[in-house]
């Protein structure tokens, strides 16, 4: 009896990590290493999806003053295109510095009789308003806003419309608490603010800053970029629909020349800039000295790294959001990726196999996951800078996806054998071009991560709390996601460290530019 | 042939787990109007309601309390908009039962409103305002953030009805309380109403519940009642006070008092961004930093 | 009295490694495939192709072969042959009643019988009779087996008690393959069920399966996502391809392409066949028909005219 039970008590040599065993199952076929790829196939295609609401563009789009849709002074008009076909979509007024003159005007008439006296509870019920019919419009707007910039519809009526609803709500709902926002002080609002924006989230820039600007009592004299007019136009409408007081916004579209007239205009008391590190370089020069107020939201080379411990699944498919949401036209984007040394191969592989499944194209077809460059300037830039990574010496990987014939296109893209000397990881490329590099530790992570001029963002990915926080403390960079990537919230402040430019926008923090405390 | 047209009366019932029910016990309370004449029945609800009221308030709170900030935000200000939308007949029920003039029965219900829109912006604000991130000096991480203290019994005064009973709520439910209110006895039909205002602005059953019948009769039972967490008396009612608070010796339950006159909730004074501290925890968390 | 260090000390650890899951990341990334818009004829193709996933199933205190009889029938024609709509991949049931649904499929059916055992739901029960029941359904003529893991034994950590008996299983279902089912409900956390996983592909799973559909939550995306992610590391480690059938829950005919595209965007071609996916449902399969009728015909249907398994 004693025999039988001790040949029980089988001792086992124990391992602390069971190895990859050789399968029990032997029946089944056993792929050999070379063909363990994944086959991202047809052999079940996606029909076309496109969005069918029709959506009405006016031929041509006038200046919005003084509450009234009203010609350019110079009667001139420039073509604004779908970037996803290359067809003209309408003409939008162009607008020289007597029109800023005007809007200049009306902004001050309105802040001095209307706007800036308003009891703040009053101001933000208008804003409240504003909210709601965006919310009412999400439809018409986010198909506007594809057709005009080329992003995917899946991200303008997931992403970009309800946040742009989303900062109005909130910073409505700050217009009658400023004095909490600023203890100890009394604010005041700053008068008219310039702000200008760029082409790649054009309404919800345009909600970034008008909103905040206009909850703490300011009026606004807004610029959208060039090449996305439409939808700042459209929410002129909404202002309008709203019974917003004429003058309290205005909308002068135009050229970089336009923009200038608003930044060199003495009686703007704030301006405002989203956009390049360049242009806000030019900016600031000409608003040194004049006591305006300044804000710059600029460009990044965000780092997003990777560490051993990370979750690695979650971690790619964040990198990949990182990078390859909006195209990558976003001043966030993770484009430089670091990844330990230890999980560099798996993280390689996983990268490449998930490039495969995004889906570029039509961006009015539900299923796009990654639309049009946004004109045929930028991705001349792009191409450029891939090219140059090239001949650098770097290994580029791409998906293999069809592209549409018309457009502006370029596939999603990641290069390995990188440096940090090598153009491509300096540069801001501002497109779906991820650069791909290893470390070994940490603080090497940490170090490298801070070797730019840059500081707008970062991403860290690990399993382990405490090094999240020490990360997070020692990244130079006005935004730190860890174990996530591109969130967005009205109560979440955003902007950079050293040249990705100065001030907040968001939050608690996000009111300060836009008012005097005393 | 008559052209006189009979009315179909209206009984005022109770707001529990988002349904409107009779008593339990089967009593009604006949309202009258400042010169003696019946108005309308009401429920006179008895401490059994009060129990079923906090039971369906315990079930609310932990979904109220998980949505984002935002979406309570968004759930207040459609409110505000049911309200506005409805205000002639709010204003109507106010004049009616108070004998006060239509323009200020309107301007208490423009009030309401505006009270509601400003809570609804506090909900994703108050934990910036109030929460903290502290410079401790170990290498942890540390921060404070506020919670709602799960369910709290509210006593509203007698008037203003509507406008008082929407002051002492607002703060309370914007942080993720549900609440068990006892409405104005003397001019209890504007606050009954109002339930009907909460039911269809996408608020979840549960989280408002509102009784009526006799402050007297159920003070006890909620000075007593162990699965309340707190308690906002602005029932104005002298007694009250040592009654209710009283409850705290029984499971520590918070107690705040609003002693506020008539006049005073059309004021500033009733709009306190403090008060919503009275039904939040602090809850402070540490973590270390490092490699 | 032995001395001290007479024998060396062996480090036995119960713990496995496997890489943590991130809850809100892989909740997103699921959430993702819900949103895909699948329309027309990839529509029509993908929900013929659920219907030949599908592992029909009833698995009730109440069943009879009376019973069995109706879903093996609707199993093997689940509609008019007009709407040319392939046959599900298997019927699952009680022990008891493989024989009779054998009987009723015969040798050669397109349609396998699939049967739960373990002491299905809870397990709680010894091995031995655990065994006993496998081998007596294979005998009965079941295909497949869908077992269940020791849950309490892998949350108290005996996580090589847990692979020890999903190995003994394989051996006694003989010819038959084993699915092992998780039962992620009970594992709660998506790092345990990112474990249990690779536990249940190294000791010989076939198929690793979401739940028993007797508890909430039953199948998710993320769950699904989760084990479907292990496969793929699974695969590149050992070249084995092994089959994902999520399990309950699973109720509309929406619900069920998003799994498709879950299948497809993360595993690719290979996973879309009922040989290496599998959707274990019951009511699932009227509303996969009332969209195919619909997506042919251009009319929302009634239930009426649908027959019940």
């Amino acid at each position: 009896m004693k025999a039988k039970s001790s040949s029980k008590l089988k001792t086992r040599r124990a391992v602390a990590v069971l190895e990859p065993v050789a399968p029990a199952h032997s029946v089944k076929p056993v792929a050999s290493v070379r063909d363990r790829r994944l086959k991202f196939g047809d052999r079940w295609d996606y029909a076309p999806a496109p969005e069918t609401v029709p959506v009405k563009i006016d031929a041509r789009h006038e200046l919005f003053i003084d509450g009234k849709f009203t010609p350019p002074h110079s009667g001139k008009y420039f073509d604004s295109i779908n970037p996803a076909t290359e067809e003209k979509l309408c003409e939008i007024a162009h607008g020289d510095s007597e029109d800023v003159d005007r809007a200049v005007k009306a902004a001050r008439r309105a802040f001095d009789t209307v706007w800036g006296k308003m009891p703040g509870r009053e101001r933000g019920k208008y804003l409240f308003r504003v909210a709601r019919i965006v919310q009412e419009r999400a439809r018409e707007l986010a198909i506007l806003e594809t057709m005009d910039g080329g992003k995917p519809i899946k991200e303008s009526r997931d992403f970009d419309v309800p946040m742009v609803a989303a900062h109005f709500f909130h910073h409505g709902g700050w217009a009658d608490k400023l004095q909490y926002a600023f203890p100890g002080r009394t604010p005041r609002p700053l008068g008219v603010a310039g702000q200008i924006i760029p082409w790649n989230f054009p309404l919800l820039m345009a909600a970034w800053k008008m909103a905040p600007a206009l909850a703490c009592g300011n009026t606004v004299v807004l610029k959208p970029s060039k090449t996305t007019s439409i939808t700042a136009l459209r929410l002129a409408a909404i202002f309008q629909e709203a019974g917003l007081p004429d003058g309290v916004v205005n909308i002068v579209t135009g050229t970089a020349e336009t923009g200038g007239a608003i930044y060199h205009h003495p009686d703007v008391n704030k301006i405002a800039f989203t956009g390049s590190t360049e242009v806000g370089k030019v900016i600031a020069q000409a608003c040194a000295g004049t006591g305006k107020r300044l804000t710059l939201e600029l460009g990044g080379k965000a780092a997003n790294i990777i560490l051993e411990d990370a979750p690695l699944d979650q971690a790619v498919e964040g990198v990949v959001s990182g990078i390859y949401f909006n195209q990558g036209h976003v001043c966030c984007a993770g484009s430089r990726l670091f990844v330990q040394e230890g999980v560099f191969g798996t993280v390689i592989k996983k990268l490449r196999d998930r490039i495969q499944t995004l889906r570029v194209g039509n961006p009015l077809d539900k299923n796009t996951d990654v639309g049009a460059i946004n004109s045929s300037a930028q991705l001349e830039k792009i191409r450029e800078l891939v090219q140059c990574g090239i001949d650098e010496g770097a290994e580029v990987e791409q998906s293999e996806c069809a592209l549409p014939a018309r457009g502006y296109w370029f596939r999603p893209t990641f290069l390995t054998n990188v440096t940090m000397s090598h153009r491509v990881a300096q540069e801001e490329i501002f497109g779906p071009v991820l650069t791909v590099m290893s470390f070994r530790t940490p603080e090497e992570a940490l170090e490298r991560a801070n070797n730019t001029p840059y500081g707008l963002s970062a991403g860290v990915w690990t399993d382990k709390g405490s090094k999240i926080f020490k990360m997070v403390g020692q990244l130079r960079a006005g935004v730190v996601w860890a174990n996530s990537y591109n969130k967005f919230d009205p109560a979440s402040p955003f902007g950079g460290y050293k040249e990705s430019g100065f001030g907040r926008e968001g939050g608690m923090q996000g009111l300060a530019a836009y008012v005097n405390l005393s | 042939m008559s052209d006189a047209r009979l009315d179909v009366r209206k009984t005022y019932k109770l707001f529990v787990g988002g349904n409107f029910v009779r008593s339990e016990s089967g009593r009604s309370l006949q309202v009258h109007d400042p010169e003696g004449r019946p108005l309308d029945n009401i429920c006179h609800a008895s401490r059994k309601d009060l129990r079923d009221a906090v039971v369906a308030a315990r079930s609310a709170a932990a979904g109220w309390a998980k949505k984002t900030a935002y979406l309570r935000g968004q759930i207040l200000y459609r409110a505000a908009e049911m309200l506005e939308n409805r205000a002639a007949a709010l204003a109507g029920e106010i004049a009616r039962s108070t004998g006060v003039t239509d323009n200020k029965a309107r301007a208490e219900v423009n009030l309401a409103v505006d009270r509601l829109v400003y809570f609804a912006g506090w909900t994703d604000k108050f934990a910036q305002v109030f929460g903290a991130v502290n410079p401790v000096a170990s290498s942890h991480f540390n921060f404070t953030i506020p919670e709602p203290t799960g369910v709290v019994a509210v006593l509203a005064p007698d008037e203003p009805s509507l406008l008082a009973l929407v002051s002492t709520l607002g703060p309370v439910i914007l942080s993720g309380n549900s609440a068990v209110a006892v409405a104005s006895e003397k001019f209890p039909l504007p606050a009954l109403s109002f339930a009907e205002i909460l039911a269809t602005s996408d608020l979840p059953g549960g989280v408002v519940n509102i009784l009526s019948g006799k402050r007297e009769e159920l003070l006890p039972h909620i000075a007593g009642h162990m699965d309340i967490n707190a308690i906002i008396d602005a029932s104005g009612v002298e007694g009250a006070a040592r009654a209710l608070q009283s409850g705290t010796a029984v499971n520590l339950k918070r107690y705040a008092r609003r002693a506020l006159a008539a006049q005073d909730w059309f004021a500033v004074a009733g709009e306190d961004a403090y008060w919503i501290l009275d039904t939040v925890e602090f809850k402070t968390a540490w973590h270390p930093i490092g490699l | 009295m032995t001395p001290f260090l007479s024998a060396p000390r062996q480090f036995r650890s119960t713990r496995v490694a496997a890489p943590t899951v991130d809850q809100v990341m892989v909740e997103e990334r699921a959430a993702s495939f819900a949103r895909r818009s699948i329309k027309a004829g990839a529509k029509l193709a993908g929900l013929k192709m659920v219907v030949s996933m599908m592992d029909l199933t009833t698995l009730e205190g109440k069943d009879t072969p009376g019973k069995v009889a109706y879903l093996c029938r609707k199993a093997l024609q689940p509609i008019e042959a007009k709407y040319q709509v392939p046959p599900c991949a298997a019927v699952c049931v009680y022990p008891k009643m493989v024989r009779h649904a054998r009987r009723f499929l015969g040798v050669h059916s397109p349609v396998r019988v699939a049967s739960v055992a373990t002491g299905f739901p809870s397990g709680q029960f010894p091995q031995r009779t655990k065994l006993e029941e496998v081998r007596r359904a294979a005998g009965d003529g079941a295909d497949e087996i869908d077992m269940v893991i020791d849950r309490g034994a892998f949350l108290a950590g005996e996580h090589r008690k847990v692979s020890d008996e999903i190995a003994a299983v394989k051996e006694a279902c003989g010819a038959a393959h084993l699915k092992v089912i998780l039962e992620t409900g009970e594992l709660v956390t998506y790092d345990n069920v990112r474990l249990a996983s690779q536990l249940a592909m190294e000791a010989g799973a076939d198929f690793i399966k979401t739940s028993t559909g007797k508890i909430q939550p039953a199948a998710t995306l993320p769950v699904t996502l989760v084990m479907l992610e292990a496969i793929r590391d699974y695969f590149f480690e050992t070249g084995v391809r092994i089959g994902m059938k999520p399990a309950g829950g699973i109720r509309t005919a929406k619900q069920s392409l998003a799994w498709l595209v879950m299948v497809k965007e993360t595993l690719g071609d290979d996973w879309l066949d009922p040989a290496l996916f599998r959707i274990g449902a019951s009511t699932l399969l009227n509303d996969v028909l009332m969209q195919i009728v619909k997506t042919t015909d251009g009319h929302y249907q009634s239930a009426d005219y649908f027959s019940l398994p």
